[in-house]
């Protein structure tokens, strides 16, 4: 039965995670991701993680999602051109990712690490339940906590001031930018005049 | 099923969100990919957290999505400021940091 659900969750993973790199609609890559993260889902309820496949649901594949959907729709179809930079490319890049996963596979399976080829110990019954980690996160990383809080803030303040509507001037392109430099530079010379 | 499975799986993964990364040349996928690389870390934080008995990789594993959520932040706000200035959407022209 485990086994069952680890290759449909696997399954589901790899299949999203493919989609995301192969569709040319940048909206249905976003889609894409949400199957793969509720994959992924399945595997962390596999693994025990109970509380983080209840947060990967409902923060990433909920409200992270839903911010990508919204930018994807404001955006547009953004037509990547099919002119390559670094001719080739098309093709390397698949062989060395390839290669970087030959690479995490044998040093994965050859590694000494001895609990690796087991299913893991056997568990209290109360493993990776919400209030496990809420009580590791207020009492042992209380730190990791507040910092990631504190980052969470600047995060969405950075976001406001990027993304935020500027008042005027109205930011234009960049030549009605250095147009403005240069008739403010005028000003001032007309000041002493 | 051992932990081996899920650990190739997340390398399997990763290495998928590289070549995204390295093929793709919208920021918006971009940005998907970079996606599909920490989740691959999760994933192997928490097969690691399972094999070794200890719910500390879950918390690491936790504040990794905080991270991942404040990058998808910032990331989409220089998205939609670069579309608003007419600037295309190319990583290969996103190159000078002045806009």
């Amino acid at each position: 039965m485990t086994q069952v659900c680890f290759f449909l969750g696997a399954i589901g993973c790899l299949g999203g995670a493919i989609a995301v790199i192969a569709l040319r609609n940048p909206f249905y890559s976003v889609l894409a991701l949400i199957v793969h993260l509720i994959s992924l889902a399945g595997l962390f309820l596999l693994l025990q993680g109970e509380f983080l496949a209840a947060a990967q649901i409902v923060v990433y594949a909920g409200a992270v999602m839903v911010l990508y959907v919204f930018v994807a729709a404001y955006v547009g179809n953004v037509d990547e051109p099919l002119w390559e930079p670094i001719p080739g490319q098309r093709f390397i890049a698949p062989v060395l990712g390839l290669a970087l996963f030959v690479e995490l596979a044998i040093a994965i399976t050859g590694s000494g690490l001895e609990a690796i080829d087991t299913r893991g110990p056997t568990v209290e019954l109360g493993f990776g339940s919400p209030s496990a980690i809420g009580k590791l996160l207020l009492e042992r990383f209380l730190i990791a906590f507040e910092a990631a809080s504190l980052l969470l803030l600047v995060a969405a303040v950075g976001a406001v001031v990027l993304a935020g509507r500027h008042p005027s001037p109205s930011p234009g392109t960049p030549d009605d930018a250095r147009g403005r430099d240069s008739a403010t530079r005028e000003g001032l010379e007309e000041v002493p005049g | 099923m051992d932990i081996t499975w899920y650990l190739v799986l997340s390398a399997l993964l990763f290495a998928v969100g590289v070549s995204g990364v390295l093929l793709r040349r919208s920021p918006l996928v971009i940005l998907l990919c970079l996606e599909l690389m920490l989740n691959a870390g999760n994933l192997a934080l928490l097969a690691f957290s399972r094999s070794l008995g200890n719910q500390d990789g879950q918390v690491f594993a936790l504040i990794v999505m905080v991270i991942a959520a404040c990058e998808v932040v910032v990331g989409l706000g220089i998205i939609v400021a670069a579309y608003r200035r007419r600037i295309p959407l190319n990583v290969d022209d996103l190159r000078s940091l002045r806009g």
